[in-house]
């Protein structure tokens, strides 16, 4: 059993490695510019992320993580450097990925149901099939019953599936997901990435995952880069090789978590306060 | 009623029942107001200057009777409605074609507000010159009141629209215009609705105070034509009609914003 499995993944990984480069950072700087002076936030910062690798990312507070999603969904323009994503230079709006953000951003006018519908229609797929596929994806997420609820009367968790439902829905091939699962409670963290394993087993889709969670980092990724402080580049780039499929609450347990554990968390900074972040 | 007021009223536990209750409180408030005034009328205040209650009723009665009122109110009513339905659209149209561009936006601004700094009232001459003494000016000053408030309160809102709903959008794929229609539309809505329940009373005031000036029918005409021969009663009829349909018109509007805005 033992061998098979690390048969199937030395095939997994060389089928990994022969992918092409989904996700591609050359030489990326940015640096904002305000009133009260400049923060370079990124500099010569260089990542490439292959079809199908699930990558987190963790770093202390202001370490350009959200930057590098930004970019990456092209609502943020690199000051140096290129940014691209199948093989297209990033320049404007890129509507090729889904974006899960950090903050809320449902429609709160819409019910869930429309809400999940959203990206749909702006596809133009016709009602028959959107409803269809609105239903599937509401059972898939776990939201059935709440269909005509509108966001002001869902629960944090609830919303949170809404809106992964909305980003699943259009079937984007990368997936980009700023802590997703940051506020939430333990239990429901722990059912939600257990969702969102599944989700990704099933579909094969580039995840680009920042979280300041380490544990949750080596849950779900097949690799986690570590930025250091800002200017950020990456300090530390760390292969998972805990098998899949994996289970959530077990990965702790797993042989070879506690050195993943361990290198992850000696490499993130202390801030200037002397506290790891 | 403001958005806020509505808000809490919407989200109080007690909601109905209280809501009950404060009508009451309202009616004795009225009763009251309209008894002081009846009592003192006479005693410590000059019924000539001053009218009471039951002769202003009685004129209301009179002029209800002989169909006078719903004559000159139909006639500020009209231009009023008239004014406001241009004015609003206008002013909805004219800031969405100004908000979607923040260069054409912050270019235009200072401007409008210094046209907006003007007292509309002191346009009433202008108007009046323009376009007779028909129906025509008092339907401008009107719609030129309530385009101002309904303009600025939707571009306000426009401003406040949350920018993350709008990337969220664009990263799924939406055009400007799907952005447009789906995020800062329904954003921008209860900020247009503020600037309709603010602009209908200045409506109001726009049409009645042309009328003052030039006319010969209307609440403007009846309150002017009531002063010139001294009788202070016909003024506040005129007026207490005035404020009545205005009332109305205003609990109309918030029962149809409570509505839309159920999702809140």
């Amino acid at each position: 059993m033992a061998v098979a499995q690390y048969a199937t993944k030395a095939i997994l990984e060389s089928a990994q490695q022969s992918n092409p480069a989904d996700i591609e950072f050359r030489n990326v700087g940015r640096i904002f510019k305000s009133r009260n002076g400049t923060v370079e936030v990124l500099r010569d910062f260089n990542l490439t992320v292959r079809k199908g690798e699930f990558l987190a990312i963790v770093g202390p507070s202001g370490s350009g993580k959200s930057t590098v999603l930004n970019l990456l969904a092209g609502l943020d323009i690199p000051s140096t450097g290129a940014v691209s994503c199948h093989s297209k230079a990033v320049t404007g709006v890129n509507s090729e990925i889904g974006y899960l953000t950090q903050h809320d951003s449902l429609l709160p006018w819409l019910t869930v149901e429309q809400n999940i519908a959203v990206p749909l229609e702006i596809r133009n797929v016709a009602k028959p099939e959107r409803s269809r596929r609105v239903r599937e994806m509401i059972a898939n997420v776990g939201l059935s019953g709440f269909e005509q609820y509108h966001p002001s009367r869902l629960s944090g968790g609830m919303r949170k599936r809404a809106m992964l439902a909305r980003t699943l829905i259009y079937d984007p091939p990368t997936l980009l997901m700023d802590e997703p699962f940051g506020p939430l409670d333990a239990q429901l963290k722990l059912v939600l990435q257990a969702e969102l394993l599944r989700l990704w087993n099933a579909t094969g889709k580039t995840v680009v995952f920042v979280t300041h969670d380490i544990v949750e980092a080596i849950t779900l990724a097949d690799r986690v880069i570590v930025l250091s402080q800002r200017p950020s580049r990456i300090k530390l780039d760390e292969k998972i090789s805990i098998p899949r499929p994996r289970e959530v609450h077990d990965v702790r347990f797993a042989p070879g978590f506690e050195d993943h554990y361990r290198r992850l968390w000696g490499a993130i900074e202390f801030d200037s306060a002397g506290q790891r972040q | 009623m403001t958005i806020r007021e509505t808000l809490q009223r919407e989200s109080s536990v007690s909601g109905k029942h209280s809501f009950d209750f404060v009508w009451l409180y309202r009616a004795l408030f009225l009763l009251i107001l309209l008894g002081v005034w009846q009592a003192a009328s006479g005693p410590l205040l000059d019924p000539f200057w001053f009218s009471s209650p039951s002769a202003i009723g009685a004129t209301l009665a009179k002029w209800t009777w002989t169909g006078v009122l719903q004559h000159h109110l139909f006639v500020t009513f009209k231009e009023t409605i008239t004014g406001f339905v241009f004015g609003a659209t206008f002013g909805v149209l004219l800031a969405f074609a100004v908000g979607s561009s923040d260069i054409l936006r912050r270019t235009i601004d200072p401007f409008i507000t210094a046209i907006y700094g003007v007292p509309k009232v002191a346009l009433a001459p202008l108007f009046i010159m323009w376009f007779g003494i028909g129906l025509a000016p008092k339907i401008v000053l009107a719609g030129v009141s309530v385009f101002f408030l309904v303009f600025f309160s939707t571009l306000s809102g426009i401003a406040q629209v949350d920018q993350r709903m709008v990337h969220a959008l664009r990263t799924m794929g939406a055009d400007r215009l799907t952005v447009q229609r789906r995020v800062v539309f329904p954003a921008a809505l209860p900020w247009v609705f503020t600037g309709l329940k603010l602009g209908l009373p200045y409506g109001f005031v726009g049409a009645v105070a042309a009328e003052m000036m030039a006319s010969n029918a209307g609440i403007g005409f009846l309150t002017q034509n009531a002063a010139g021969q001294l009788d202070t009663a016909g003024v506040f009829a005129a007026l207490f009609a005035l404020m009545i349909v205005t009332a109305l018109l205003n609990e109309g509007l918030g029962a149809h914003e409570r509505w839309l805005f159920r999702w809140r």
